[in-house]
């Protein structure tokens, strides 16, 4: 860790590299961050009518539940594990190539602090794009939400009077908060699987593969923590 | 100049290198050769500071490598250039861009001067028509040029290759070979060599040294290998019929 938060050699150099990962690892994954996002509030916001919906229930329960799961869980934890998948792999698997083919060694050889050139324009791209990508899911959530309410499901005036009934706005800054602690949890823990691989393509693969389930394993408990201090 | 004395390394209880030392000149290729696992490669290593020898010092010019704190050697090791047997050349990166990589960290050229230099060493390797495409969009022997490009773009005063020649083919061999031996005249540069191919034993060992079980077997020139009485190395080199019958033709 140490050696990954020493001072920059060139920090030229490093914003270039902040800049590849921020598009790389962040701007890349809008895309299925935003689809995800779209479908799953689409679907919570069915469940929410059709199992939690009754008529001794004001009609507004289904927008407010629906508000609630995504600002307080989804759009934070369960999209950060997402990300774990996504992300973490991506980090695992180039670090691990590179450190098999001696792409690593050579940066060594030329006396660059490999850890640190490599690893903290990651850490930190994530840690830049995770908290908007949050963000973008939120958005694109209740986008999915109004989607079935304009299906015909509920009304959009019920969906829109739910999604505002009780809005407390410390709960989007839980979740951005929440999501700095994952994006280290994924961009670190996956960079010392790859960077630490020994061996071959098979050893990549298992690093790539290990990364994902201790990121994951992680991330749920540091969410249990998380919302125990912040709620 | 580099010079290694009493270099040892283990690895838990395994000695892998016993007592080795050797002088490499600049000017000249110095060659270190051996069969797979004689321990070549983890003296180059050891040399080029990615292991810690056990025991035993590495001077260059006469500066001690191993004693050396992380800043010294960050700087020395800018000095350094090194060709890998996978030529490790950045796959995100352009042709040019790896051979400017070295110089965008260290030096403090302008971006036009930087790519004039760049350009310069890739037309020193006669690739400058490749510069615009990527590692995987070229040959192995054109990624070996690139390489090379890429370590020279320093102009370093140590050059080490780990098995340069390693999945070429011999014509492309002979190309890659003639091209070290070329730059190490030219810019005086202390060049070792790690190689277990003949070609380049016969061709450009201006200084030899034949390593076996992690001792120091022989050491000698080009001139002094066919004529050798050393049994270990004629059996190495001339491992074939072919080669032991044109030995005795020559001797």
């Amino acid at each position: 860790m140490a050696k990954v938060f020493s001072r920059p050699e060139r920090l030229r150099m490093y914003l270039k590299q902040y800049i590849k990962e921020m598009q790389q690892l962040g701007v890349d994954s809008i895309g299925i961050v935003l689809m995800i996002s779209f479908f799953i509030g689409a679907v919570i916001c069915i469940q929410m009518k059709v199992n939690i919906q009754s008529p001794w229930m004001p009609r507004f329960t289904t927008g407010y539940t629906t508000r609630e799961i995504l600002l307080l869980e989804f759009s934070s934890s369960i999209m950060c594990l997402i990300l774990a998948g996504k992300v973490g792999s991506n980090i695992a698997s180039e670090l691990g190539t590179m450190r098999v083919t001696q792409q690593i060694d050579a940066l060594e050889i030329m006396g660059v602090n490999s850890a640190s050139f490599l690893i903290l324009p990651k850490i930190m791209g994530l840690l830049t794009m995770i908290p908007v990508l949050v963000t973008f899911s939120m958005a694109a959530g209740f986008g999915g939400a109004y989607a079935i309410s304009f299906a015909g499901i509920l009304t959009p005036e019920d969906l829109t009077y739910g999604l505002q009934h009780s809005f407390n706005q410390w709960f989007v800054w839980m979740s951005i908060i929440k999501s700095f602690f994952f994006a280290f949890i994924i961009a670190s823990v996956s960079s010392f699987y790859g960077y630490t691989v020994e061996g071959g393509s098979v050893e990549v693969g298992k690093a790539s593969t290990d990364s994902v389930v201790h990121c994951s394993m992680l991330i749920l408990f540091a969410d249990i923590f998380l919302t125990k201090l912040l709620s | 100049m580099i010079e290694i004395q009493s270099i040892k390394k283990s690895f838990e209880e395994r000695e892998v290198l016993k007592d080795i030392s050797a002088r490499f000149d600049n000017g000249q290729t110095n060659l270190i050769i051996g069969q797979s696992g004689s321990g070549k490669t983890v003296l180059m290593k050891c040399i080029v500071g990615l292991l810690t020898p056990t025991e035993g010092k590495i001077l260059y010019d006469g500066r001690d490598f191993v004693a050396m704190k992380k800043k010294e050697k960050a700087l020395l090791r800018r000095e350094m250039g090194m060709i890998f047997q996978s030529a490790a050349l950045f796959d995100s990166m352009s042709v040019l861009e790896n051979v400017m990589f070295p110089l965008d960290m260290f030096s403090n050229m302008t971006l036009r001067e930087r790519e004039k230099r760049a350009q310069q060493c890739l037309d020193r390797v006669n690739l400058i028509d490749a510069q615009k495409k990527y590692p995987g969009e070229i040959s192995g022997g054109m990624q070996k040029r690139v390489a090379i490009a890429r370590a020279i773009a320093l102009n370093p005063k140590y050059l080490f290759c780990d098995e340069p020649n390693s999945g070429l083919d011999p014509k492309t061999s002979l190309v890659i070979d003639a091209l070290i031996h070329d730059i190490t005249v030219e810019y005086q540069m202390t060049t070792i060599i790690n190689t277990h191919d003949m070609n380049s034993v016969m061709g450009i060992g201006d200084s030899i040294i034949f390593i076996k079980e992690g001792h120091l077997e022989w050491r000698g020139d080009k001139t002094q290998v066919a004529t050798s009485e050393n049994q270990s190395l004629t059996d190495f080199i001339f491992a074939s019929d072919l080669l032991k019958k044109a030995r005795q033709a020559f001797v």
